[in-house]
């Protein structure tokens, strides 16, 4: 232990804290802004480059960045000094005076970390003026819209999409003044290999990093009195859309959120969990296929879209190793346009299926060309779990304090198997509890799969089915799912079955979530909520959900039959690597 | 026995060569192959002689005669004047400005008297591309010792004793470098030679790149022994074609004798280098921008602790140490620590090479012992002021040192004395300024060399930098304020105290110390609206005189604007809300008629 | 040019090395001695070539490493060719005149070596001008 004073007090912490912990082990708050910390999921910025947590180190000329200068045994230090309090107001004032200071009509009013602050220390002028880098904004893609003017190059989504992705789409470039963050080869984003799984987004503290909002889209969808307009809710915003409106992180709001929904004007509020059941039954039949008659293995799960733009980019030589499964989402809208079209009578041109995903990688793969039918594409507008909030506050729907209420019939039943979809491992641990008993022809009695669950970046499993070891593999976070494709590339493991997701936590810790700013504790909460909600369902296995059963027997006919193929099956693109 | 009884030194530094060296030689060659001589002369390309303001040079052996500013055209007579009839060409020797005739000997011209060359030992007098040269003047004898008589930890000890200090900078004892980095543990070290020379005018490491390329490599080897490393890089900018050229074939030949790789002389010891070329950012000078450039990856500096010694490129532990510095390992070996402390002061012991530029009379490369004056360097070794004009201030230390008034010339020249009056030693760069020189000008043209160079990783150096300098543009349009001086004066500060590099920590440096000595040029820019240098256009006036001027109108056919009126042989006025102050009227008029304000 | 095995190898190249850069290293030692022969018309009609290449041969016989040997033109006293001017640190100047081959082997026995002058074949001095 090493031991030290801050602000007169005394404290002992590890050898190898930063002073900052050391601070916070006093409660001593340091301010910070490009600090972020999510060791959890191998996110730690430490570029020591916004030099907003200086601090004063007796015996040291220059004053210290707390966030990444290490602890030493009898190290004095100072946090509120006037040295310090005017090094950081001067830093904030820099940082300003290359800012718009458009807070008022900025999408990140109130929750930018930049204005908060310079609200904290209390900035009221700026001294210095000059010019102010501009950018044009990047608009190009389905996704993400890059404003570099708001950029304070914190260098976090850099770490973001090299370190834990492996993307490696985003760095700086240019030099001093000039620098600024760009596409690789300073392409526009949709035609760089960025696969929009939003994590930039999610931990840009100011508004350079945003989503392309498809609210008003769907406010003309709900105003438009042609249109049947369903909803479909991912199960990872059940317990993250109480964030917007002061709930604990985790909150299962369900029900507030299903009467919510109504209230905004939809036609129909549906599940996508319900299609999370019915993926699995084609994933898990499409597995036990390939297992019986020597397909290719291991089987790769295909629900997460930044996932299967990651590999059609970065494993384009192993195209034939996912699942053809479409994502639950789209099954749903292919669904939605036929099945249910048919049932209703309603021509499938008059439906609009809007998804509110907890992604931002959804919005780019509603608009793939593949997934469509008939000219019509399955989903027509995509929301994130932070627009859906909007829209509510937009409609002075004070969410919680709606009554519960069901999601419709008949896409919005659903098992506890599709639930878990929205945490990293909860694929393949609902696949299992299919496979499982369909191999065997017997109950499965001990549903949860608790190897699989949890934050490690790799997770593996053994399975006993019948007489075989199933080797199961989970990863979450692109940089995990590297490791593990790159094994397999060279031979190096023997998996049957690898579920991958491309955030860190799985679609809880997506980039369309409410901001946890930071807090790995946020994304944990949420999968207790996750697991809690599966727990609490009757049923817990999708093959078990009636109106599964009811919709094959009425219209698909056979898992991984013919129609099934042709609504419910994609297939992949080769694309560049860099 | 060789009938080689004469040997011609003609100057291959980037300096001599730009002037035309490469021409003589061809022309040295063929003169001599014309009068038959090729069995006798020895034409020897060598590195940088130093005393650039008069090249090219040609040193002559076994006489020693020093021929300066000798053009192609001077071949012949060299050759048949010099070489054959034994006759010293006169016009091509140094004339001494004091009056005291023609100096014949290199060591006889007081751009030489004062100096002490030990890092620069070899240039001008070795041919570079030629190890054997170099194995003449001892080269690899120091590796030879230390690998067969010393052990690691003896040979750390004895750079430790000696006292050398990082020559790059910042002056940090290069034994405890070595140390921290043996003590670190790791499989894999490695040594970094730090060629990435950014300084504006500085080119000392280069020029021993140039000149005398295995001291260099000698000394990482040695270093690589010392501190257990078998790898080393030299990070060398991509604009250094001709230093990259020799270091090339330096290593390729040191690998062909087995004085690199494996087993060196059968000691067991392996050791090989590895060139990385930089793309001439200005930063990467700096030792963790460096690690991150040699791993690919973009230069900028992260923080430290942890120091290279401990975590450097590829996270093992790492030592970087200068040319300079390097060039100074092998004497220290030979002739010993005791030697080297016995030259230069007692805390910075040795010497230091500088690169003389400015508005002085000899530019060039000058090494001196440290404790030397700044005065003897700039007027003795330097030759005083260009044309007579008064001296004004000497920046030491590069783009980020200070600049030193006359009060101080009489201090000696350490790292401590130079950092205590608001410099810095630097790399050596030492740039004289003369009456005409405005310090609001200087300090505004420093800056903007390290706005330019920052990285633009932390806030400060992006930032605040940038708009120092914007205030320092004001002022030298006149737009400055009161309230701007007390602005740039607390922002310098707090980019000093806040930035993470050694680049912005001192890139107000200059700002700072010419407000504090000129402070009284910068009133006159700020509250009279005048630049007393009559540097800043933007302050300029330009006025006729009425009782000179003759009314030829030449001023007014010149003036671009146009803003000069008046008849013909009647006096001539310049409407000064029109003035763009180009100037051009003040060079055209004959009579001495246009002042300059 | 093989790899080194041994410090010994390194310091036989290092020798040989040496010999080749004598001009040069002679040049510029500290108690270095010049001995300029003048070979104008005058001086090589008059054996100063021969002069020449006895002196040479006689500083190498006698290892003496620190003497420069190098030729002028016409020193201006062409009876008395060949002409050796002998220059070093403590006397810059002394020139003899009537140099044979013989005279030159005792100019290096003598001067360069004993440090005595040969005085009967001085012409003239330096310390003359003092």
């Amino acid at each position: 232990m090493i031991h030290m004073t801050i602000n007169n007090q005394k404290v002992a912490v590890e050898d190898g804290s930063t002073i900052l912990e050391a601070a916070r082990k006093l409660k001593i708050r340091i301010p910070t802004l490009c600090h972020l910390d999510l060791h959890d999921i191998r996110m730690v910025n430490r570029g020591a480059s916004c030099r907003v947590c200086v601090v004063e180190v007796e015996g040291r000329r220059n004053l210290a960045p707390s966030c990444s200068t290490p602890v030493m045994e009898g190290m004095v230090v100072t946090t509120n000094s006037l040295r310090c309090i005017q090094a950081r107001r001067t830093i904030i004032e820099l940082f300003l005076s290359n800012h718009p200071k458009d807070c008022l009509v900025c999408e990140k009013s109130l929750g930018c970390e930049l204005q908060a602050l310079a609200a904290e220390y209390h900035i009221r002028s700026i001294r210095y003026q000059g010019e102010r880098a501009t950018h044009p904004i990047d608009v190009s893609s389905r996704a993400i819209i890059r404003n570099m003017d708001k950029c304070i190059m914190c260098r976090r989504c850099e770490t973001m999409c090299n370190e834990v992705q492996t993307v490696h789409v985003l760095s700086a470039i240019n030099r001093g003044f000039d620098t600024y963050i760009a596409a690789s080869m300073n392409m526009p984003m949709n035609e760089s290999t960025c696969v929009f799984c939003g994590q930039c987004v999610a931990v840009c503290p100011t508004a350079a990093l945003t989503e392309v909002s498809h609210i008003d889209n769907v406010w003309n969808a709900l105003n438009d009195k042609n249109k049947i307009v369903v909803v479909q809710t991912a199960p990872a915003v059940r317990v993250a859309l109480g964030e917007e409106f002061g709930e604990e992180p985790g909150t299962i709001v369900t029900g507030k959120m299903v009467a919510a929904l109504r209230r905004l004007g939809f036609d129909k509020v549906f599940d996508t969990d319900f299609a999370a059941d019915l993926t699995i039954m084609e994933e898990a039949t499409e597995f036990i296929h390939r297992l019986k008659h020597g397909g290719k293995l291991p089987i790769l799960t295909s629900c997460c879209p930044g996932w299967v733009k990651f590999f059609e980019h970065q494993f384009n030589d192993m195209l034939d190793i996912p699942s053809t499964s479409k994502s639950p989402h789209e099954m749903f809208g292919a669904i939605a346009k036929s099945y249910y079209a048919e049932k209703m009578g309603i021509p499938p041109q008059n439906i609009c299926v809007v998804s509110v995903m907890p992604c931002l990688a959804k919005k780019y793969e509603a608009a793939r060309p593949e997934l469509s039918q008939d000219g019509l594409q399955n989903v027509d507008e995509v929301i994130t779990t932070r627009e859906l909030a909007r829209m509510l506050k937009e409609a002075n729907i004070d969410l919680m304090q709606l009554e519960d209420e069901d999601y419709d019939d008949p896409l919005g039943e659903s098992t506890g198997a599709s639930v878990i979809f929205g945490t990293t491992g909860g694929v393949i641990e609902a696949a299992l509890r299919t496979a499982y008993e369909w191999l065997t022809n017997e109950t499965l009695k001990k549903v949860e799969f608790h190897d699989l669950r949890g934050f490690d970046g790799i997770k593996e499993a053994v399975i006993k089915i019948n007489d075989m070891d199933v080797k199961i593999a989970v990863a979450h976070g692109l940089g995990n799912a590297r490791t593990l494709l790159e094994n397999i590339r060279e031979g190096k493991a023997d998996y049957h079955g690898i579920e991958i997701m491309a955030c860190p936590g799985g679609c809880i810790g997506g980039g369309g979530q409410p901001y946890h700013h930071g807090d790995i504790n946020v994304i944990k909460k949420r999968m207790e909520g996750i697991y809690k909600e599966d727990k609490d369902k009757k049923l817990r296995k999708s093959h078990e959900n009636p109106y599964i059963k009811k919709l094959y027997e009425e219209y698909l006919g056979e898992p991984y039959g013919e129609r099934a193929h042709e609504l419910l099956h994609t297939h992949y693109v080769k694309r560049k690597k860099m | 026995m060789s009938n080689v009884r004469m040997h011609l030194l003609v100057c291959g530094g980037t300096g001599c060569t730009s002037s035309d060296s490469l021409k003589l030689l061809d022309h040295l060659n063929e003169s001599i192959k014309q009068h038959g001589l090729s069995e006798e002369v020895e034409v020897v390309v060598t590195g940088c002689f130093g005393f650039c303001e008069k090249g090219p040079i040609i040193k002559v052996y076994p006489d020693g005669v020093f021929y300066v500013s000798v053009k192609p055209e001077d071949a012949e007579d060299i050759v048949t004047e010099h070489i054959i009839k034994g006759r010293q060409i006169d016009r091509l020797l140094f004339t001494d400005p004091h009056g005291k005739g023609k100096l014949e000997g290199q060591k006889d011209l007081p751009f030489y008297k004062k100096q002490i060359r030990i890092a620069l030992r070899n240039c001008g007098f070795i041919d570079p591309e030629n190890i054997h040269e170099s194995l003449a003047a001892d080269g690899y004898k120091a590796l030879g010792k230390c690998l067969t008589e010393l052990t690691p930890d003896e040979v750390i000890d004895t750079v430790v004793q000696s006292g050398l200090r990082g020559r790059g900078g910042g002056g940090f004892p290069t034994g405890l470098k070595w140390k921290y980095t043996r003590k670190s543990k790791s499989k894999e070290k490695y040594i970094i030679c730090n060629a990435d020379e950014g300084d504006p005018g500085a080119f000392m490491d280069r020029s021993i790149l140039e000149g005398d390329p295995h001291s260099v490599l000698e000394a990482m080897a040695i270093a690589g022994y010392a501190i257990g490393a078998e790898h080393g890089y030299i990070y060398i900018r991509a604009e250094y074609p001709l230093a990259i050229h020799r270091l090339v074939v330096a290593i390729d030949q040191a690998r062909e004798l087995g004085l690199l790789g494996e087993d060196i002389l059968g000691t067991g010891f392996n050791f090989d280098i590895e060139l990385r070329y930089g793309a001439g950012a200005f930063v990467c000078g700096e030792e963790t921008a460096l690690i991150h450039s040699i791993e690919g990856d973009r230069g900028e500096p992260f923080t430290k602790p942890p120091f290279p010694a401990e975590s450097g490129v590829w996270n093992q532990p790492t030592c970087v140490n200068n040319v300079e510095t390097l060039a100074n390992i092998s004497p220290i070996f030979l002739k010993g620590a005791d030697w080297f402390r016995s030259i230069g002061t007692e805390k910075s012991p040795g010497t230091k090479v500088f690169a003389l530029a400015g508005k002085v009379n000899n530019v060039g490369l000058v090494e001196v012992p440290m404790g030397i004056t700044l005065r003897e360097v700039i007027f003795n070794i330097g030759g005083g002021i260009k044309n007579n004009k008064k001296f004004k201030a000497v920046q030491t230390g590069g783009p980020s040192g200070g600049c030193i008034t006359e009060e101080y010339l009489d201090i000696p020249i350490d790292y401590e004395t130079l950092g205590s009056i608001g410099s810095m030693m630097g790399s050596g760069g030492m740039i004289v300024m003369d009456e005409d020189n405005c310090m609001v000008d200087i300090a505004k043209f420093y800056l903007e060399f390290t706005v330019d160079e920052s990285c633009g990783k932390c806030t400060p150096c992006r930032i605040g930098n940038k708009r120092m300098f914007e205030i320092m543009v004001n002022i030298a349009k006149g737009k400055g304020t009161e309230q701007d001086l007390s602005d740039l004066r607390e922002l310098g500060e707090i980019i000093k105290d806040t930035s993470l590099c050694g680049l912005g920590q001192t890139a107000p440096n200059p700002v700072l110390s010419t407000m504090k000595y000129f402070q009284d040029e910068y009133r006159a820019h700020v509250i009279e609206k005048r630049c007393p240098a009559g540097v800043c256009q933007d302050l300029l006036i330009y006025h006729i005189l009425p009782d000179k001027c003759v009314g030829c109108t030449a001023c007014a056919r010149v003036c671009p604007v146009p803003c000069i009126s008046g008849e013909v042989k009647k006096v001539h006025e310049i409407d000064q809300e029109l003035c763009i102050k180009c100037g051009a009227c003040f060079a055209k008029c004959k009579f001495n008629a246009i002042e300059k304000r | 040019m093989s790899r080194l095995k041994s410090l010994e190898e390194l310091e036989r190249i290092r020798q040989a090395a040496k010999d080749k850069l004598e001009i040069r290293t002679t040049a510029e030692s500290e108690d270095r001695i010049m001995i300029r022969v003048g070979m104008a018309t005058c001086g090589i009609a008059s054996g100063a070539r021969e002069t020449m290449q006895a002196i040479i041969d006689e500083l190498a016989k006698q290892n003496i490493t620190n003497v420069s040997v190098t030729q002028t033109g016409c020193m201006g006293s062409c009876a008395r060719e060949p002409i050796v001017e002998v220059i070093s640190k403590e006397i810059p100047s002394v020139i003899y005149g009537h140099v044979d081959a013989k005279r030159g082997r005792e100019i290096v026995t003598e001067h360069i070596k004993n440090g005595r002058l040969l005085q009967n074949a001085i012409i003239s001095n330096s310390f003359d001008k003092l």
